[in-house]
């Protein structure tokens, strides 16, 4: 799949986080703000990096700005933002766990 | 002069004492009507500063009644800058957000050392950052008078704001316009600073009762138009709370309390003021109604709550160091049964006695609780400073069980961590901790453990807490600090518990 | 000793889109937590949570109550990737709103068999649950309390159904009928009975008015939309002290009778009937699951 379009979701609420995505050619470019970017800074970083693996998005322009999400909410928040912003949702169920 | 009476003297000729040499010789202001009344009163705050003796490099302090609405430590220090005064001590009993104008002061060199229960906002992170060249002392409500006393902290001018004074200097913040209540914290300094200056937001006909601070304590008065925003008390730390997860842990807390082993008739609390201190109250009421039995009295921090059973006859006597709303500063204007205390009276462990001592339960906060039990009220989750030490480790040390209460997790972060990032009460002093995910009970009071697991309550150990913490959150990465010192964490006794370092971040 | 018997007193709900609450919710300890996809999510938030419910529903934390997902209509366009996605992340049971006609449930029984297949889950794991909200509901509620093994209850749910009967929520009343009808097509089916939300969460005397009338009809729990309720909700449905040692004295005769062999079960003088001690045996094991009442 390929990002094709901006898209959003998520919210600035606590808890959750704000997820912004852009079309980028050819590679990946992951910007995390983070209240809680100390602790778990380099845990966000990987589960946002395995979550667009496992979708094969390999090029984009990722905006997060957390507001102290667990990893699940931070997975189903990225997942959301790429379904919205990609020309063709092909992504399998057991690609998203 | 009366010659009859200087002749009698001069024949008896006693050595080494003085002449009788006139009524007014010692006192000349008995000489005149308005000297004899008004000479306290001075007539602007840059005519009493300069009245107070103050020099560069001397201690002033100030109480914090009116935390976030607090206009008197701005005031009075912005006017010592425009003086031209330097390098002073500034030794409030704490500081809050409000206090943010202080950095400008700081970084002019007008204010040189801090001495403070805690700090807040802006100028708590500018100080976590390195704003001072020396580290400011984090003190508890007790430790301060501790300090006090043993002459560490010797404040050679006292700024009290009062909302009413008389021309004498007799003040109370229960009568007039911005009322804070209980003067708790002021009245330590009024009876220990050189100095005493009241900011007095009316001048009232003498005799000013009752006297929080009294005539023979002050120095100068000086009428000001305003000392705070009583409004502004609650923000930050006191609130009353619809949060359901805070009135689970309320509900909780107060469990514990029925079955701890302490709750019997003439009991004695402090539920403190985090929400879901505040809550507890609440439940208690019914725990109480159903065992008929009432409390003999509460302490420190007073809200709202605490005074709703006081009224309700559920609590006997109320002995208050700070009002923390409108409600409580009423009750203690107006319930006999409701009484000022100075810090001194509630938490200074080398007072003749303190309060704390006779407190069988007290409610606090915590924003970590590692697995040794020890609590850090001071930095927060990125290292910097954000909160108070407060009364939190002279309750611990006296009450016979304190009961740490709060949520498991604060969005990713959990309170109950494997060590503290700073520690201001030691954890043998911590009985239980009650979170929204279970209670734990220090191993060091297995007879508390015993009662809250006979009573059906869900006590699991300490590191099952922490486990189930980080099964949601992932493990949290310790904080990076820098390795100068920002901060030295005062014990009550003055002995140095933690230290905080430069925030990296 | 039996089982501990399965409470359903409390389903709480949660809107499937807020973060916050669904990764603390569980702390409340309902007997069912209901993550809702359908009416407390806006149309243009359907995909996220789906994704945010299908991801919490894996929390290991949500391994130890019972998890219960609304999902929408399986006419609408949102409906069946609901089901796909919390059949696979292991939800106890799916609710089916507006149910009118035992076919709907069928429907749904399909298309659960089909994902349990594809997912590898055990087929049959996956319960259901019906909402029952409309007229033509509650006139099927008979046949759709039995349209399949897998269901586990049946739920009223009151704002659809008035507005549907032309009337509105009121003292109660205008709900007698659908209640009666749901609560005998549940007990008919042997599955659980659910009653409306409160919705006014400030009126603590209001909601235990109406919890102490629909345990009286008979119903296992109801649906709440604050966890404040929880805590209420269990306290009223808990047998009180004298209940329990009363039933506890009945079993205890009934036990007597039956080991000297004797037909007859007396207590105090009284006879006591096989209906009586079935009650009592009742009434323990809700003590047993859920305390006394305070």
């Amino acid at each position: 799949m390929k990002i094709v379009r901006e898209a959003l979701a998520g919210t600035l609420e606590s808890s959750d986080l704000m997820v912004r995505i852009a079309p980028r050619d050819d590679e990946l470019e992951i910007v995390l703000q983070s209240e809680v970017i100390q602790q778990f800074g380099a845990q966000i970083e990987a589960v946002v990096r395995d979550t667009l693996a496992k979708l094969g998005i390999f090029a984009g322009l990722i905006v997060i700005e957390d507001k102290g999400a667990l990893d699940c909410v931070v997975r189903a928040r990225l997942q959301t933002a790429v379904q919205r912003g990609v020309d063709a949702w092909t992504a399998d169920w057991s690609a998203l766990s | 002069m009366n010659a009859s009476i200087t002749a009698r003297f001069a024949a008896a000729e006693i050595a080494g004492l003085q002449g009788f040499s006139g009524v007014t010789a010692s006192a000349p202001y008995l000489g005149s009507r308005q000297e004899k009344y008004g000479r306290k009163v001075a007539n602007s705050l840059e005519d009493a500063i300069r009245a107070s003796g103050l020099k560069s490099g001397m201690t002033i302090s100030f109480h914090h009644g009116f935390r976030e609405g607090d206009k008197t430590i701005n005031l009075v220090v912005g006017r010592l800058a425009e003086m031209g005064f330097r390098d002073l001590t500034l030794a409030p009993s704490s500081l809050l957000a409000c206090n943010f104008p202080l950095i400008e002061h700081i970084k002019s060199g007008v204010i040189r050392r801090i001495y403070t229960s805690g700090m807040r906002g802006k100028l708590a992170d500018a100080i976590s950052h390195g704003l001072m060249e020396e580290p400011i002392h984090i003190h508890s409500h007790g430790g301060r008078v501790h300090l006090m006393d043993r002459g560490e902290l010797a404040v050679d001018v006292a700024f009290l704001g009062v909302s009413t004074a008389d021309e004498f200097g007799n003040a109370n913040a229960v009568s007039g316009r911005s009322r804070c209540g209980s003067l708790g914290y002021a009245m330590v300094d009024a009876s220990r600073a050189k100095t005493v200056v009241l900011l007095a937001e009316e001048l009232v006909p003498y005799p000013n009762m009752p006297a929080s601070i009294r005539q023979d304590q002050v120095d100068l008065i000086v009428k000001v138009s305003e000392i705070g925003d009583p409004a502004k008390i609650s923000i930050g730390a006191a609130r009353m709370t619809s949060n359901p997860r805070e009135l689970l842990i309320a509900k909780l807390a107060a469990d514990v309390m029925e079955h701890a082993g302490y709750f019997e008739d003439g009991f004695s609390m402090q539920t403190g003021t985090g929400g879901s201190a505040t809550a507890t109250a609440r439940y208690l009421e019914q725990k109480m109604r159903k065992k008929g039995i009432k409390a003999g009295f509460a302490l420190g921090g007073i809200t709202g709550s605490i005074v709703e059973l006081h009224r309700k006859g559920l609590v006997g006597r109320i002995l208050d160091t700070q009002s923390f709303d409108a409600v409580a500063a009423d009750s203690l204007a107006t319930s006999p049964e409701h009484w000022e205390i100075s810090t001194n009276f509630y938490a200074n462990l080398t007072s003749k006695a303190a309060a704390v001592d006779r407190v069988d339960m007290v409610i606090l906060s915590a924003l970590e609780i590692d697995l040794d039990f020890n609590v850090n009220v001071i930095t927060g989750s990125n290292g910097v400073m954000l909160g108070a030490s407060g009364g939190h480790s002279d309750t611990a040390a006296g009450a016979n069980l304190a009961i740490v209460v709060g949520p498991l997790i604060r969005s990713r972060i959990p309170t109950v961590v494997k060590r503290c990032t700073t520690i201001v009460t030691p954890g043998e002093t911590i009985g239980a901790v009650v979170t929204d995910h279970g209670i734990a009970v220090n191993p060091n009071r297995p007879e508390v453990a015993a009662r809250l697991t006979a009573a059906g309550l869900p006590v699991i150990p300490i590191d099952d807490l922490y486990a189930q913490a980080v099964s949601l959150t992932g493990e949290p990465r310790p904080v990076e600090f820098l390795d100068k010192v920002v901060g030295v964490i005062r014990y009550r006794d003055g002995s140095v518990i933690d230290v905080v370092r430069q925030a990296a971040g | 000793m039996s089982a501990p018997l399965k409470l359903r007193r409390s389903m709480l709900f949660l809107p499937g889109s807020n973060a916050a609450m669904l990764s603390t919710a569980y702390v409340f300890k309902p007997d069912c937590i209901m993550f809702d996809l359908e009416d407390a999510v806006s149309l243009r938030e359907k995909d996220s949570a789906r994704l945010l419910v299908f991801h919490t529903l894996k929390l290991p934390v949500y391994s130890r109550v019972e998890t219960v997902v609304r999902i929408n209509s399986l006419s609408t366009p949102f409906g069946l990737t609901d089901l796909e996605a919390v059949v696979r992340a292991g939800v106890d049971v799916v609710r089916l709103p507006k149910t009118d006609t035992a076919d709907d449930v069928h429907a749904l029984e399909a298309e659960v068999e089909r994902i349990e297949t594809d997912c590898g889950r055990a087929v049959g794991s996956t319960k259901l649950m019906a909402a029952i909200e409309s007229a033509a509901g509650v006139v099927n509620a008979l046949a759709i309390a039995t349209a399949s093994k897998r269901m586990i209850g049946i739920a009223l749910a009151g704002f659809d159904y008035v507005m549907d009967m032309q009337t509105e929520r009121g003292d109660g009343s205008e709900l007698f009928y659908a209640r009666c009808a749901v609560l005998h097509a549940a007990r008919y089916a042997k599955i659980d009975a659910f009653d409306v939300v409160f919705s006014d969460v400030n009126d603590d005397a209001g909601f235990l008015k109406e919890v102490e009338l629909i345990k009286r009809l008979g119903f296992n729990g109801k649906s709440l939309i604050n966890p404040r309720q929880i805590d209420l909700l269990h306290n009223a449905f808990a047998p009180t002290e004298e209940e329990v040692d009363y039933a506890r004295r009945v079993v205890q005769a009934a036990e007597t009778a039956e080991s000297k062999g004797l037909g007859v079960i007396s207590l105090g003088g009284k006879m006591i009937d096989a209906p009586i001690v079935a009650h009592a045996r009742l009434v323990i094991a809700r003590a047993n699951a859920s305390g006394l009442r305070t």
